[in-house]
C-alpha cells in the first residue's frame, strides 16, 4: 500500500511534545486508521511557528514542512480520503496558516517596478499549505456542497485580503486558489465579484496600494469571457464604475495589460459597449504621463482592432480629437506610438471609410508638425500620413490646405475676443468692488 | 480617506524623515563652471531646483493629483485657489443681495457666450472659466444666475473631476450671488450631483460646500430643502452619495426638529451597517463628529452600539476609523459610562490583530488620554501603552515612542514621577537599543523633553545615560534628533554634562558622508554655540565650521556661510575680527575659485554684521583685489558684493575706491560682469547722489551716517517729494526700488519645476 505510507505515523510534532526529533518510520499505516491519522496531521500543522526568528524551532519546522509533505502526498494519492469530517479540518488548517494581517511594507513609496518586494518568510511552510489546499479543490473527490459550509463569505473575504501579498509567488496560488473556488462555488460567485469591485474602488479612490490587482483582473479576464450574453446591468456596471477608473492609477503600468484585456473581453461580448469605453478613456487621458499616455494608446488600438463600422461610427470624433493630440505630443514616443496606427489595416480601413469626418479633425495638426516637429522620424510618420489622406480624399486635402492659413487666423481672433470678453468680465467685477466699497458713487 | 496609518507610514527611503527637509524645494546639485576655462562655458551659476515627488499617500489624495498622472498640475491649482479666495472676498457670501444686485447687463454678457466658455473644449480653458464662475454670476446678476446659470450647471456634470472640483468648491461661496440665504437652496441641486460622483476629491469638496451652504439656509429652508437632500444621497443606489451623506448629518441635525432627528439618526445607523466598507468607512470617520450634536441619551443608547459595532468590523480599515471616534464619545461619557462602554472596546483595539488599528491607538494615544481622564489613564492606558511600545511592528513601536514626551506631560503632576520611573522608563531603555532606527529616531525626538519633566537628580541618573547613548547611535538621524533638542536638557542640567560625548558625535555628523546630514547639523550650530559658550566653541568647533566653507556641496557652503554671520551676531564683531574674518580673507587667495567665491558670500553677508569700520579696512581690499582674478564668476560676484556692502561703506571709500573698480568692471570683455558691474556702479552712483543731496541742500550733520536704515526708512506723503522728482517712484525711495529688484533678479535663478528660466538682465537699460 503505497499510497498509504506517505502518512507517517509516529510524526507527531506540538510545541510541548518531547517526541520530536524522531527518525520518521516508513511503517505502513492499515487503512482503518488512516482517516484518523490525516485528522491528527491537519490538526498538528496548525500550530504556526515564527519564521521572522531564524533560529528558533528548527526540528519542529523542519518537522511541520514534512508533515505538510506528506499532506500534499496523501491527498494526490489517495482515494477516499475527504471524508465529511476532514472538510472542516482541512479549512480549519488552511485559515490558520494562511490568513494572518500582513505586515507594514518596507519602503514607504513601494514602487513594484524598482523595490524588490519583500518575501513571506514563512514561505518554506505556506507554499505548502496552499499547494495542498489547491490539491483539495481539485481532488475529483472534492464535494462543493460539503465544502461551501467551511468556505464561506467570510472566508472569502479574508483570502481576497490576501491578494495585498507583497510576495509574487503568493499572489500567484491566491490566484489558483481563488479561480478553483469561483469555479466549484456557484453560490460565492456574486459575492467574490463584489469584493473585488470593493477592494478595485478602494484602490483607486481611497489608497492607490494593492499588490495583487495584477492578479485579481487576470482572473476576472477569465470571469467576464464566461459571462451569459446578454449581460447583467451588474456586470455593465462594473465595467463603467470600476473598471475604466482603474485606468487613473498611478501604477496602471503593473497592470494595464490585464486590465485591457478584461475591456477587449468586454467588448467583444457586447460591442455596444464600446462608446461609454471609449468615452471613459477620453475621459480619464492622462494629461502629464507620457508613458501612460503611450499604455492608453495601446490600449486604444487593440479595441480599435475589434471595433464595429458602426460602433466606429458613433465615437469617431472625440476618439480622433484626442488622437490628434497625441499625434502632436511633443513627446515622440506619444506621437509614434499614435501615428502607428495608421500602419494597422483595418484602423486603416475604418479612417478611409470615414476620411470626410476624420481629415477635418486631424488635418491642422499634421500641417502643424510636418512643419514644427523636432522629431525627423515624427515628421517622415506624418508625411505617410498626409500622403495616405491625400491618396484617399484628394478634393478635401486640398480644400483644407488652402484654408488652413484663414482658419488659424479665424482661430486667433476668438482667442482675441475670449480674452476681451474676461477683461470686461473682471472691469465690470472690479467696479462692483470698488462701487460697494464706496470708492465710485453709484 | 487618509485615516488609514498605512498611509502615514515612515519615510524609510533615504534621507526619509529627516526634519529639515521641510522645505518643499530642494536643491539636487549646483553647476558652478569656471566661465574662462578652456572650454569657456557660457552660463551663470544654475541651480537646479526640484519638487520633492509628492507624497499622495501621505495626505490622501490631494487636489492637483486627481488619478496621478493626469491632473492638471498642482502648481496652477494652488495659485489659481488662492486668487480665487480673493475673489471670493470680493464676491462672496459678503457682497449680499444688495452689492449684488439683479443688474447683470444683458446686452454685454448673454448667457449664451458665458456659457460658451463653460464649454470650451479645451480643458484647459474650461477650468479657467469655471475658475471664474463668480465673475460670471455677477455678469449675470443673481436672478439670471439662479434661472439660467445654476440649471445649466445642475444639467452638464459631466466633465474632468479637475473640472468638477472647481466647480464644487465656487459654489461654496456662491450664496451671495444667488441672492443671498433666501436663496441659498438653489445651490443644492449641482451640489447633489457633485456629492455623487465617483472621485473623491470632488465629493469631499462638494460635502465642504454643501456643510458650507447648510449653516446659511433658514431652519425653514433647511428642513424643507436640506434634509431631504441628505436623506436622498443616503439611500443612494451607488455608494458614492451614501458616502457623501455621512459627512452631512451633523450640520443639519441640531437645527431640524425631533421628528426629523429621529430620521436622521435612523438614516445614520444604517449607514453604519451599510453592505459596503466604503460607506462604512465614511460613516466611522464621521462618528464621533455626529456624537458630539446629539443628546446625551441618544449618544448612549444609539452611538455606542454603533461604535460597538464599527469596532469590531471585519475590515481593519473600518475599526482604526473607530479608534478616532472613540476620542470624540469619550469625551461625552461620564466615567462610569466610560468604564463599562468604552473601554472594553479600547481595550481590544489597543490589542486588536491588524498592526494599523494598534498603530491608530498609539496615534491618538495622547488625545485618548485625554478624553479618558487620569483614573482610566492610569489603570488602563499606562499598561495598554507599555504593550505599544513593545508591540511587535516597528511601526506601532515608533508611533508609541514619538507618544512618551506627551503622555508623561499629561500625567497629573502628583504622582507623575513615579509613574514615569517605575513604569515608563523601563520600556523606554529598552527602546534605546531597539533593532529598528526609526523606532529610535522617534524616541530621540522627544526622549529630551522627559527632563523638565523629571528634574535634575533623575535626568543626571536615569536619563543621561540614555542621551549618551543614542548621541553614538549608529544612524545619524538619532543622533541628530538628540542633538536637535539640547535645548530641553540644557534648562535642567546644563549641557556641560553632555558635552564630552556631544563633541565626537557633532565632528561625525559634521562629516557624515549624506551632505543633508551635514546641513542639519551646520544649522544647530548657533544654538549649540550659544550653549557651550565662547570658549568651548573656539576651542573645539571652530574649525568645523571653517570646513564647511570648503565643502563640495554648494548647500553646504551656503549654509555655513550663513551659520557664520549668526555666530557673530551671538559672539560680538570682536570676536569676528580676531577669529573669523581673517581665515575668510585668506581663502580669497586659493586657488579653486569656488573658495574664493565663498571669501566673498560671507563677505556679504558678514559685512552687515561686523560694520563699517572692518568692512572698510578689512574686506573692502580683498574685495577690490579680487576683481583682477581671471574667473569671470568671481569678478561678477566681486561687482554683486560691492553693491550689496555699498551701503556699509562711507562715502570716500565709495568715490574713491569702489567707483574705479566698477568702472573697469564695467568695461570688462565678459557680457555678465559687465551687467553686474553696471547693476553695481547705478546703485552706488544713486547713493552717492542721495548723500551728497542732504548734504548740500539741507544742513544736516555731515557725514551722513553709515546706517542704511536712514536710506531705507519710509517717507511721509509729501516729503521730498519735490526734490527727488521723477527718481520716486510709485512712492518708494529708489533705494527701496533698487532693493526690490535686486530681489527680484535673484528671484530668477530659481527654476520653477524643472524649467529653465536664464537669468536674463532685462532691466539694465531702464537703469541707465
Amino acid at each position: 500500500m503505497a499510497a498509504v505510507s506517505v502518512l507517517d505515523p509516529q510524526g507527531e510534532f506540538q510545541l510541548s511534545s518531547a517526541s520530536l526529533g524522531e527518525s520518521p518510520g516508513s511503517a505502513d499505516v492499515p487503512s482503518s486508521e488512516q482517516p484518523e491519522l490525516f485528522l491528527k496531521k491537519l490538526q498538528q500543522c496548525c500550530v504556526i511557528f515564527d519564521f521572522m526568528d531564524t533560529l528558533s524551532d528548527l526540528k519542529m519546522k523542519e518537522y511541520k514542512r514534512s508533515t505538510l509533505n506528506e499532506l500534499v502526498d496523501y491527498i494526490t494519492i489517495s482515494r477516499g480520503c475527504l471524508t465529511e469530517q476532514t472538510y472542516p479540518e482541512v479549512v480549519r488548517m488552511v485559515s490558520c496558516n494562511i490568513f494572518r494581517t500582513l505586515p507594514p511594507s518596507d519602503s514607504n513609496e513601494f514602487d513594484p517596478e524598482e523595490d524588490e518586494p519583500t518575501l513571506e518568510a514563512s514561505w518554506p511552510h505556506l507554499q505548502l499549505v496552499y499547494e495542498f489546499f489547491i490539491r483539495f479543490l481539485e481532488s475529483q473527490e472534492f464535494q462543493p456542497s460539503i465544502a461551501k459550509k467551511y468556505i464561506d463569505q467570510k472566508f472569502v473575504l479574508q483570502l481576497l485580503e490576501l491578494f495585498d501579498s507583497e510576495d509574487p509567488r503568493e499572489r500567484d496560488y491566491l490566484k489558483t486558489v481563488l479561480h478553483r473556488i469561483y469555479g466549484k462555488f456557484l453560490g460565492l460567485r456574486a459575492f467574490i465579484r463584489k469584493q473585488i469591485n470593493n477592494i478595485f474602488l478602494r484602490f483607486v479612490y481611497e489608497t492607490e496600494h494593492f499588490n495583487g490587482v495584477a492578479e485579481l483582473l487576470e482572473i476576472l479576464g477569465s470571469i467576464i469571457n464566461g459571462f451569459a450574453l446578454p449581460l447583467k446591468a451588474e456586470h455593465k456596471q462594473f465595467l463603467v464604475k470600476v473598471l475604466i477608473p482603474l485606468h487613473t492609477v498611478r501604477s496602471l503600468s503593473l497592470f494595464h495589460a490585464q486590465l485591457a484585456y478584461c475591456i477587449v473581453q468586454f467588448l467583444e461580448k457586447d460591442p455596444s459597449l464600446t462608446e461609454p469605453v471609449i468615452r471613459g478613456l477620453m475621459k480619464f487621458w492622462p494629461k502629464t504621463c507620457s508613458q501612460k499616455e503611450v499604455m492608453f494608446l495601446g490600449e486604444l488600438e487593440e479595441i480599435l482592432d475589434v471595433i464595429e463600422p458602426s460602433q466606429f461610427v458613433k465615437i469617431q470624433e472625440p476618439l480622433f480629437k484626442q488622437i490628434a493630440k497625441c499625434v502632436s505630443s511633443p513627446h515622440f514616443q506619444v506621437a509614434e506610438r499614435a501615428l502607428y496606427y495608421w500602419n494597422n489595416e483595418y484602423i486603416m480601413s475604418l479612417i478611409e471609410e470615414n476620411s470626410n469626418v476624420i481629415l477635418p479633425i486631424m488635418f491642422s495638426s499634421l500641417y502643424r508638425i510636418s512643419k514644427e516637429h523636432w522629431n525627423p522620424a515624427i515628421v517622415a510618420l506624418v508625411y505617410n500620413v498626409l500622403k495616405a489622406f491625400m491618396e484617399m480624399n484628394s478634393t478635401m486635402f486640398d480644400e483644407l490646405t488652402a484654408t488652413y492659413k484663414s482658419d488659424r487666423q479665424r482661430e486667433k481672433k476668438k482667442e482675441k475676443e475670449r480674452e476681451e470678453l474676461w477683461k470686461k468680465l473682471e472691469d465690470l467685477e472690479l467696479k462692483r468692488g470698488l462701487r460697494r466699497d464706496g470708492i465710485i458713487p453709484t | 480617506m487618509n485615516h488609514c496609518p498605512c498611509f502615514f507610514r515612515l519615510k524609510k527611503g533615504h534621507g526619509g524623515s529627516f526634519r529639515f527637509l521641510s522645505q518643499p524645494i530642494f536643491w539636487i546639485s549646483d553647476l558652478q563652471l569656471p566661465r574662462r576655462g578652456p572650454g569657456g562655458g557660457r552660463h551663470q551659476p544654475i541651480r537646479v531646483w526640484v519638487h520633492p515627488p509628492r507624497r499622495n499617500r501621505t495626505s490622501g489624495l490631494s487636489p492637483a493629483s486627481l488619478g496621478a498622472g493626469r491632473g492638471l498640475g498642482a502648481k496652477p491649482a494652488a495659485a489659481t485657489s488662492r486668487r480665487r479666495k480673493n475673489m471670493a472676498g470680493a464676491a462672496g457670501p459678503g457682497t449680499g443681495a444688495g452689492a449684488a444686485g439683479g443688474d447683470g447687463d444683458d446686452s454685454l454678457y448673454p448667457i449664451a457666450v458665458l456659457i460658451d466658455e463653460l464649454r470650451n473644449e479645451d480643458v484647459q480653458l474650461r477650468l479657467n472659466s469655471i475658475k471664474k464662475l463668480s465673475t460670471i454670476a455677477l455678469a449675470l446678476g443673481v436672478e439670471r444666475t439662479r434661472t439660467e446659470l445654476l440649471p445649466f450647471l445642475t444639467d452638464t456634470i459631466y466633465d474632468e473631476d479637475e473640472v468638477l472640483l472647481a466647480l464644487a468648491e465656487q459654489l461654496g461661496n456662491f450664496t451671495g450671488l444667488v441672492g443671498g440665504p433666501d436663496f441659498a437652496h438653489c445651490l443644492l441641486p449641482p451640489l447633489e450631483s457633485l456629492a455623487t460622483v465617483e472621485e473623491t476629491v470632488v465629493r469631499d469638496k462638494a460635502v465642504e460646500s454643501l456643510r458650507q451652504i447648510s449653516q446659511e439656509h433658514t431652519s425653514v429652508a433647511l428642513e424643507a430643502h436640506f434634509v431631504p437632500l441628505v436623506k436622498r444621497l443616503a439611500s443612494g443606489d451607488w455608494f458614492t452619495s451614501r458616502t457623501s451623506a455621512c459627512g452631512l448629518f451633523s450640520v443639519c441635525y441640531p437645527r431640524a426638529s425631533n421628528a426629523i432627528k429621529a430620521e436622521i439618526r435612523q438614516h445614520f445607523r444604517s449607514l453604519c451597517s451599510d453592505d459596503t466598507p466604503m460607506v462604512r468607512r465614511a460613516a466611522a470617520a464621521k462618528l464621533g463628529e455626529f456624537a458630539k450634536v446629539l443628546e446625551l441619551d441618544s449618544v448612549k443608547s444609539e452611538i455606542v452600539p454603533l461604535f460597538t459595532n464599527l469596532a469590531s468590523d471585519e475590515q481593519d480599515s473600518v475599526r482604526l476609523l473607530a479608534v478616532e471616534a472613540c476620542v470624540s464619545i469619550a469625551q461625552l461619557l461620564s466615567q462610569e459610562d466610560l468604564e463599562a462602554l468604552v473601554m472594553p472596546i479600547l481595550r481590544q483595539a489597543a490589542e486588536d490583530k491588524s498592526w494599523r488599528v494598534r498603530y491608530m491607538v498609539a496615534d491618538k494615544f495622547s488625545e485618548l488620554q485625554k478624553a479618558v481622564g487620569p483614573k482610566i489613564t492610569q489603570d488602563d492606558l499606562i499598561p495598554a501603552f507599555q504593550n505599544l511600545l513593545k508591540d511587535c511592528e516597528a511601526e506601532v513601536r515608533a508611533a508609541a515612542a514619538h507618544k512618551v514626551k506627551e503622555l508623561c506631560e499629561n500625567l497629573p503632576i502628583e504622582g507623575r514621577e513615579t509613574i514615569i520611573m517605575d513604569q515608563i522608563l523601563p520600556f523606554i531603555k529598552e527602546l534605546v537599543s531597539d533593532t529598528n532606527q526609526h523606532v529610535k529616531s522617534a524616541l530621540a525626538s522627544v526622549i529630551m523633553g522627559l527632563s523638565t519633566i523629571l528634574g535634575k537628580e533623575n535626568t543626571i541618573e536615569h536619563l543621561l545615560p540614555l542621551f549618551l547613548a543614542q548621541l553614538k547611535d549608529e544612524c545619524p538621524e538619532v543622533r541628530l534628533n538628540i542633538i536637535s533638542n539640547l535645548d530641553c536638557v540644557n534648562e535642567v542640567i546644563g549641557i556641560r554634562q553632555l558635552s564630552q560625548s556631544l563633541l565626537p558625535a557633532i565632528v561625525e555628523l559634521a562629516e557624515d558622508a549624506k551632505w543633508r546630514v551635514r546641513l542639519a547639523i551646520i544649522e544647530y550650530m548657533p544654538l549649540l554655540a550659544g550653549q557651550l559658550g565662547v570658549e568651548f566653541f573656539d576651542e573645539k568647533l571652530n574649525s568645523l565650521c571653517m570646513a564647511w566653507l570648503v565643502d563640495h556641496v554648494y548647500a553646504i557652503r551656503e549654509a555655513a556661510t550663513n551659520n557664520l554671520m549668526k555666530l557673530v551676531q551671538k559672539f560680538g564683531i570682536e570676536w569676528a575680527q580676531n577669529t573669523i574674518v581673517p581665515k575668510v580673507l585668506v581663502m580669497a587667495n586659493d586657488p579653486n575659485y569656488l573658495h574664493r567665491m565663498t571669501t566673498l558670500f560671507c563677505i556679504n553677508v558678514l559685512s552687515e554684521a561686523c560694520g563699517q569700520e572692518i568692512t572698510t579696512k578689512q574686506m573692502l581690499p580683498i574685495v577690490l583685489k579680487m576683481a583682477g582674478d581671471q574667473v569671470a564668476n568671481v569678478r561678477f560676484n566681486v561687482a554683486k558684493s560691492l553693491q550689496k556692502i555699498g551701503p556699509i561703506l562711507d562715502t570716500d571709500a565709495l568715490q574713491e575706491e569702489v567707483k574705479p573698480v566698477l568702472q573697469k568692471l564695467g568695461q570688462d570683455e565678459d557680457m555678465d560682469v559687465k551687467y553686474f558691474a553696471q547693476e553695481a556702479m547705478s546703485v552706488v552712483v544713486q547713493r552717492l547722489r542721495k548723500l551728497d543731496l542732504p548734504v548740500k541742500d539741507c544742513d544736516e550733520p555731515s557725514a551722513p551716517g553709515a546706517d542704511k536704515n536712514h536710506f531705507l526708512r519710509p517717507r511721509g506723503p509729501g516729503e521730498d517729494a519735490g526734490k527727488e522728482g521723477a527718481a520716486v517712484r510709485g512712492g518708494q525711495s529708489p533705494c527701496r526700488a533698487q532693493v526690490e529688484r535686486l530681489e527680484s533678479s535673484e528671484a530668477s535663478y530659481i527654476l520653477v519645476a524643472g524649467s529653465v528660466a536664464p537669468n536674463v538682465p532685462s532691466s539694465s537699460s531702464s537703469l541707465s
